[in-house]
């Protein structure tokens, strides 16, 4: 008993009739992409309240947000949507948990921001990191200059912060984009989910397998190159990054 | 809704969850970290030869395997490794691959593609001068390796390699989408059977923290002990 292949398999109609199974793959990567931009918002948003809060000389202000990061960073992805999606509706009062279980598209809005929570404290990491790197002086001056702790990390500290970290930020990029997969187990019919389904209809188990990396690897491609040609407009001259 | 948390059934479970759950999640934790160190120590050791076909190889699956979501890698393997299997032992009918060994051989072969990055940052962080040396000792290409720069290069690392453990450790919980009784599979698997669902995935949810969490303190000490002052 050998494998058969057939590459003809994707110009032909799956099983739901809306299209062809390429069309079906399509619909998949089009889930994936809209999932990993919203995580990538949420995660850059709360990455960065946390990365700036741990930086902060507030002792309780830093326990909260290592509070945060250990939390999200020990815990599975897998378990954390299973929390968000199952548990949480259930411990929230009764008429948030029934709009939360009944919100249209629930596994896209829970898989999302899910995984943007859980690549928010690995941002978080990221920025803390590159907040410490900038001589202190740099603080020091902007407080010396008369700013107020909110302009110094926003005209002083954050822009050279982000600049330094874009190459980790371009790995956490591809993360996300690569953990949404991870929300095919709350019913969320990503790319990964739509092969799979491939699979069990036509049970062209590597056609379907082989079409989904491609996609991802094309993914991929497109983020490196965005991220890429943002790091190179952004760059500060006279720094290594800026030529 | 505290007031109606079932403890009894964590309780009743508990020998399931960590009897048949807890091993499985810890056996495939550590053979595929041991695993996946070695194959990617030599997909290091490749990718840093001078033979630029081994190279090329190496580094084309170091990023193929680091581009892939790990749940569509476990579903490949699933699917590959019966037919592998058949191509090896050039039998009739696709090898009958048990659900241990199927996610033993997709997280060793996943998780060296991350070792190898780890193991290769070690071995260029030794100074050539140690291995110019080596060689004016007269050793050959396989002593300095081993005798000079994988020891140090291992030590360097250790706290990377464990680190990543701890990832891999949580990484093992997405066999769950092959329906594997790991201990997030015997949670869940609990869970629907006595629709005790907040209670198994709140415990779940801790005890891979507590393990985590507690593995990383760890991992934090020991770093603070090995470092070598330089």
């Amino acid at each position: 008993m050998s494998y058969h292949w057939n590459w003809g398999i994707f110009w032909e109609m799956s099983p739901e009739a809306t299209g062809t199974y390429l069309d079906m793959l399509l619909s998949g990567l089009r889930w994936t992409i809209a999932t990993a931009l919203l995580a990538w918002a949420v995660a850059l948003v709360f990455g960065s309240i946390v990365g700036v809060m741990r930086t902060l000389p507030g002792r309780i202000v830093g326990i909260l947000a290592s509070a945060y990061v250990e939390f999200f960073r020990n815990i599975p992805l897998l378990v954390q949507l299973f929390l968000w999606y199952f548990v949480l509706p259930e411990l929230l009062p009764k008429a948030a948990g029934m709009w939360l279980k009944q919100l249209p598209n629930a596994p896209f809005w829970t898989g999302a921001v899910g995984v943007g929570l859980y690549m928010s404290a690995r941002i978080a990491e990221q920025l803390r990191a590159g907040i410490k790197s900038l001589p202190r002086g740099q603080a020091m001056a902007g407080m010396a200059l008369g700013l107020t702790p909110f302009q110094t990390y926003r005209y002083v500290l954050l822009p050279m912060a982000y600049r330094i970290i874009m190459p980790p930020l371009t790995s956490e990029a591809l993360n996300t984009v690569k953990n949404t997969s991870v929300a095919l187990t709350i019913g969320l019919m990503e790319l990964t989910a739509r092969a799979r389904a491939m699979q069990e209809f036509s049970f062209q188990v590597f056609e379907a397998f082989t079409a989904a990396t491609i996609l991802y690897l094309l993914l991929n491609a497109v983020v490196v190159f965005g991220m890429r040609r943002l790091e190179k407009s952004i760059a500060v001259p006279g720094y290594i990054a800026g030529k | 809704m505290i007031s109606g948390f079932d403890f009894d059934v964590l309780w009743r479970s508990l020998p399931y969850l960590f009897r048949d759950g807890m091993s499985f999640t810890l056996m495939l934790t550590a053979l595929s970290a041991l695993g996946g160190l070695v194959l990617g120590t030599l997909l290091a050791l490749m990718r840093l030869s001078n033979m630029k076909v081994l190279g090329a190889i190496a580094t084309g699956y170091v990023n193929l395997m680091r581009s892939l979501p790990l749940v569509l890698v476990i579903f490949w393997f699933y699917f590959l490794v019966p037919y592998l299997g058949q191509i090896i032992t050039g039998s009739e009918r696709p090898m009958v691959v048990g659900a241990f060994s199927s996610a033993l051989i997709t997280f060793t072969l996943f998780e060296a593609a991350y070792f190898s990055e780890i193991m290769r940052a070690g071995i260029q962080s030794i100074p050539k001068g140690q291995v110019s040396a080596g060689y004016a000792l007269g050793l050959t290409y396989r002593q300095v390796t081993s005798y000079i720069v994988l020891p140090q290069a291992l030590r360097n690392m250790l706290p990377v390699i464990l680190t990543q453990t701890i990832v891999l450790f949580q990484d093992t919980s997405l066999v769950y989408v092959l329906s594997i009784t790991d201990f997030l599979g015997a949670a869940s698997k609990v869970a629907q059977r006595d629709g005790r669902l907040i209670e198994m995935y709140l415990f779940a949810a801790l005890v891979y923290f507590v393990i985590s969490f507690a593995a990383s303190r760890l991992v934090r000490a020991l770093q603070a002990k090995t470092a070598i002052i330089r």
